[in-house]
């Protein structure tokens, strides 16, 4: 029985009610007015981190080493080329002998990478496959699309072994329906008119691969306790759900107004919010929208209970947020307006790309030594045990601090150093279990940090290295609030 | 284990004023400081028989290798050696010129710190990317050393039960006393009162230190001149003998290990120690009567005094209220105003304050002379709390 056997999911913690999108740049074009609120990428997040920490969230307590296979799902590579896939897996701390695949180029590239991660467990070519789907995509200021846009990520872990829902099977119809696009030479998405794209793509698309599946698997729409598909248009998306005949309380809340539409990851992260209010037996009904649609069916299993309340998927992190107040820092957040960043700002050493494939597991993975004779726990990797009774000499073992917890040994704001996002923060942490390093801080603002609060570890963008082309990524601590 | 204890002494120093010196050069300041050492010791350049240039960035203006300093100066083909030890490079040069007497190699040694800062174009040191080597910036925060000195202060306060503004007001007092000191020292950078009122009013730099929490960056070079002791008096009737050497440099475990609470340097407090078996110094808090010590920042100074044993453990406030670090105070520190106002240009700071512990001891100190010093400490920071090399020099007659 192949299915999903763990989920996860992140929202970033700022969100930004769109009044403050649209005082600002409303008088532009005023029709571009949308309610409610979206989840807005910390300075230091892309879609590659956001993919990371709902990873993380998914793999909680399933054994890495069984993982076969890491696809991930995006729009918004922070590469062209180098694998996002590639980073992702070295950063879970996935054995190497996995396949690693981006899906990309169409929002339904989520539904499409998890049907091929189920295609490949049904062949047996993989036993566990990982699939990671995040976007953070920028819409030009004063358009329809900035206000849409949300960022976030889910994540699914397949398998044939003790899945909390089973994939009952896909039908998919694909088309070259260019409703938005975005060419080499742009960095932001074009589109068509609204009405168009609502009226000939939106509604009708999902309609036809729902249709289609109910057709070819001989099911009835009132058979499912949940349907999930991604709003583009919030009345657009209630007469979709009219065309299916669904009765509205089947339909899983879109979150368009809370999270924003995020694009790869949006039907997948509606997915997970059903997961979490899924009983046994339920019948949930997924689809996407891109360029066509995939549209899928699961069926809930007993296993479900056991993962309730494990994940902090979509519910914990929505409860956790705070508002960011201005537009400006939004900008300067998604990199839209250049900010004076003195000469200082300005330093960049050059990337050693040799030296960032030596020390990977160090720096992707989190991942120190732990004593043999000791048993000190130590970051990064030392030869040497540091621990001046000891002093053992390469009795070490890996031992990986990303999922450990820690807490704040002392810390400072500082407004010297550079920072897209001043004060710079940063502190000493001491882990759970030993080990203690120098951490950037983030998820946080003046006057949060307190001598030992817990933390806990967020993968970020470290810097931007921007005459060599290069996102360097690390591990920030956060204060923990997403219980 | 041997010891220098009155095996070398200095007979000559020199040291340009530090400040922000737009219109010198690194070798303007290398000329002046190497001028004024020699002429103080009464020798012609010829008589140097091996020299040791110390500085830290050496992208700023200066240049890689002892080239820099032997070729402005126009030594004949000497030996000579640069050395970097952070901001305790200065000292570093002194003691390579005070180890090379005492082995009886050179009978006359000269040690040169220069420091040109103020060519990046922008405010504090230069930046940290690569100074911990290249993996420094990919893994550890973009850290300053007010934000790594702040960390000091945030525990501190936290482990001492001090509420923010209670440390705030302990650490305004140590820059204050400075701010008076500097006052008096026509080389000094910063020649300004500052109240504790003032301080505390501020901007924050890394919080909770502020701008009157932190020393001045600044351009500068000073200079020592070093021979064998039983040659001393032959130069000058008052030269100043080392007491004792000693450096210590982390393990590491500070950063690593988890025992280290981050309130105290754990290189001071063994260099100290070792510093005062050497000396022969049984109770420091009576009987070192001065010190120049690396405050880099006020907290710094504050923890150096317990590091040092001139105030227990967690007490220094209750020595600070007191007045007893200030100039007509029992024990005065910083008395020619400190890294805080004479200013800190990193390679020329330890020879700086060896300058002050010199002149203090010849009686040459003006209007800061403190009343018949006998033994004067300089203690040189290099690095950051969790990370770092300490020096400690005593001296006396």
């Amino acid at each position: 029985m192949v299915g999903i056997i763990s989920y996860g999911a992140y929202i970033p913690w700022y969100r930004i009610n769109r009044g403050i999108v649209y005082s600002s740049m409303g008088w532009l074009n005023p029709a571009s007015f949308l309610p409610g609120e979206k989840a807005v990428a910390n300075y230091d997040e892309d879609s590659i981190t956001m993919a990371v920490a709902a990873g993380m969230d998914c793999l909680t307590e399933f054994n890495r080493g069984e993982i076969d296979a890491l696809y991930f799902a995006t729009t918004t590579s922070p590469y062209r080329e180098r694998q996002d896939a590639g980073i992702i897996a070295t950063t879970l701390d996935l054995k190497p002998n996995i396949r690693t695949a981006d899906f990309t180029d169409s929002i339904k590239a989520g539904s499409t990478a998890l049907i091929s991660a189920c295609d490949a467990i049904k062949a047996e070519s993989a036993k566990n496959v990982m699939l990671c789907a995040s976007d953070c995509r920028t819409g030009k200021a004063g358009g329809y699309q900035e206000e849409m846009y949300g960022d976030g990520a889910a994540a699914l872990l397949l398998g044939d072994d003790k899945v909390i829902a089973s994939l009952g099977g896909s039908y998919s119809v694909s088309y070259d329906f260019m409703d938005h696009w975005r060419s080499q030479w742009n960095t932001f998405d074009r589109t068509w008119e609204d009405r168009w794209i609502r009226d000939e793509g939106y509604t009708k698309f999902i309609v036809e691969a729902i249709s289609g599946l109910l057709k070819k698997y001989d099911l009835k729409i009132e058979d499912f306790a949940k349907a999930v598909y991604p709003c583009a248009y919030i009345r657009a998306h209630a007469d979709i759900g009219k065309k299916l005949g669904l009765d509205p309380s089947q339909i899983q809340e879109h979150m368009f107004d809370t999270i924003g539409n995020t694009g790869t990851a949006y039907p997948l992260m509606i997915f997970v919010a059903a997961l979490e209010n899924a009983e046994p037996g339920d019948k949930i009904l997924l689809a996407s929208f891109g360029n066509g649609s995939d549209a899928l069916f699961f069926e809930v299993t007993d296993e479900i209970e056991g993962t309730k309340d494990k994940k902090r998927g979509i519910k914990k992190h929505l409860a956790s947020k705070k508002d960011l107040s201005s537009y400006e820092k939004y900008l300067t957040y998604r990199r839209m307006i250049p900010i004076e960043e003195g000469i200082r700002g300005e330093t960049v050493a050059p990337t050693s790309v040799s030296l960032a494939w030596r020390e990977r597991k160090v720096i992707l993975a989190l991942s120190g030594s732990k004593c043999k004779k000791c048993g000190t726990p130590q970051y990064p990797y030392q030869r040497v045990c540091a621990n001046p009774k000891c002093g053992a000499v390469d009795e070490m073992q890996h031992y990986r601090f990303s999922d450990k917890r820690g807490r704040l040994f002392t810390f400072t704001e500082d407004y010297l150093a550079f920072s897209p996002n001043p004060p710079a923060m940063y502190g000493v942490i001491d882990f759970e279990g030993g080990g203690r390093s120098m951490f950037d801080l983030t998820d946080c603002e003046s006057g949060d940090l307190k001598v030992d609060m817990p933390i806990e570890m967020s993968f970020r963008r470290k810097y931007v290295d921007e005459a060599r082309g290069i996102s360097g990524y690390y591990w920030k601590a956060i204060p923990i609030r997403a219980q | 284990m041997g010891s220098i204890k009155d095996k070398v002494a200095i007979i000559g120093m020199g040291c340009t004023r530090f400040g922000e010196l737009w219109d010198k050069s690194a070798e303007d300041l290398m000329v002046e400081a190497f001028k004024e050492a020699i002429d103080d010791a009464g020798i012609e350049k010829e008589q140097v028989e091996a020299a040791w240039q110390g500085n830290q960035f050496v992208a700023q203006n200066i240049g890689h290798s002892a080239l820099p300093l032997s070729t402005t100066l126009k030594l004949p083909f000497i030996p000579v050696t640069h050395v970097e030890n952070m901001c305790a490079s200065g000292s570093e040069a002194l003691r390579g010129a005070c180890y090379a007497v005492a082995s009886g190699v050179y009978d006359v040694a000269l040690a040169l710190g220069v420091e040109k800062l103020k060519d990046i174009g922008y405010g504090g040191l230069p930046d940290f990317s690569n100074l911990i080597g290249t993996k420094n910036r990919i893994i550890f925060p973009n850290m300053t050393a007010p934000g790594a000195f702040a960390m000091l202060a945030t525990k501190y306060f936290d482990r001492y039960g001090l509420s923010p503004n209670e440390g705030k007001t302990m650490l305004a007092k140590v820059s204050s006393k400075s701010h008076h000191n500097g006052c008096l020292n026509p080389k000094a950078h910063l020649r300004r009162e500052a109240s504790v009122e003032k301080i505390m009013g501020a901007p924050i730099v890394a919080w909770p230190l502020g701008l009157y929490d932190c020393c001045g960056v600044s351009d500068g070079a000073s200079a020592a001149i070093v021979v064998r002791a039983d040659m001393a008096e032959s130069y000058r009737s008052d030269p100043v003998y080392v007491k004792a050497l000693q450096i210590a440099v982390s393990s590491g475990e500070e950063l690593v290990y988890t025992d280290w609470d981050y309130t105290h340097m754990e290189t001071t407090t063994r260099a100290a120690a070792k510093a005062y078996k050497e000396a022969g110094v049984k109770n420091p808090r009576e009987e070192i009567s001065m010190a120049e010590v690396h405050d880099c920042f006020s907290i710094t100074e504050a923890v150096t005094m317990e590091d040092l044993q001139f105030s227990p453990r967690g007490k220094v406030k209750e020595d600070i209220d007191a007045g007893r670090f200030n100039l007509d105070g029992e024990q005065p520190i910083q008395p020619d105003g400190g890294l805080k106002c004479f200013g800190h240009p990193i390679g020329a700071s330890g020879l700086r304050m060896m300058y002050e512990m010199y002149k203090q001891l010849q009686g040459k100190a003006e209007q800061r002379q403190i009343k018949n010093p006998k033994l004067g400490l300089t203690h040189n920071l290099g690095g950051f709390p969790i990370m770092n090399v300490v020096s400690v020099f005593i001296v006396g007659h």
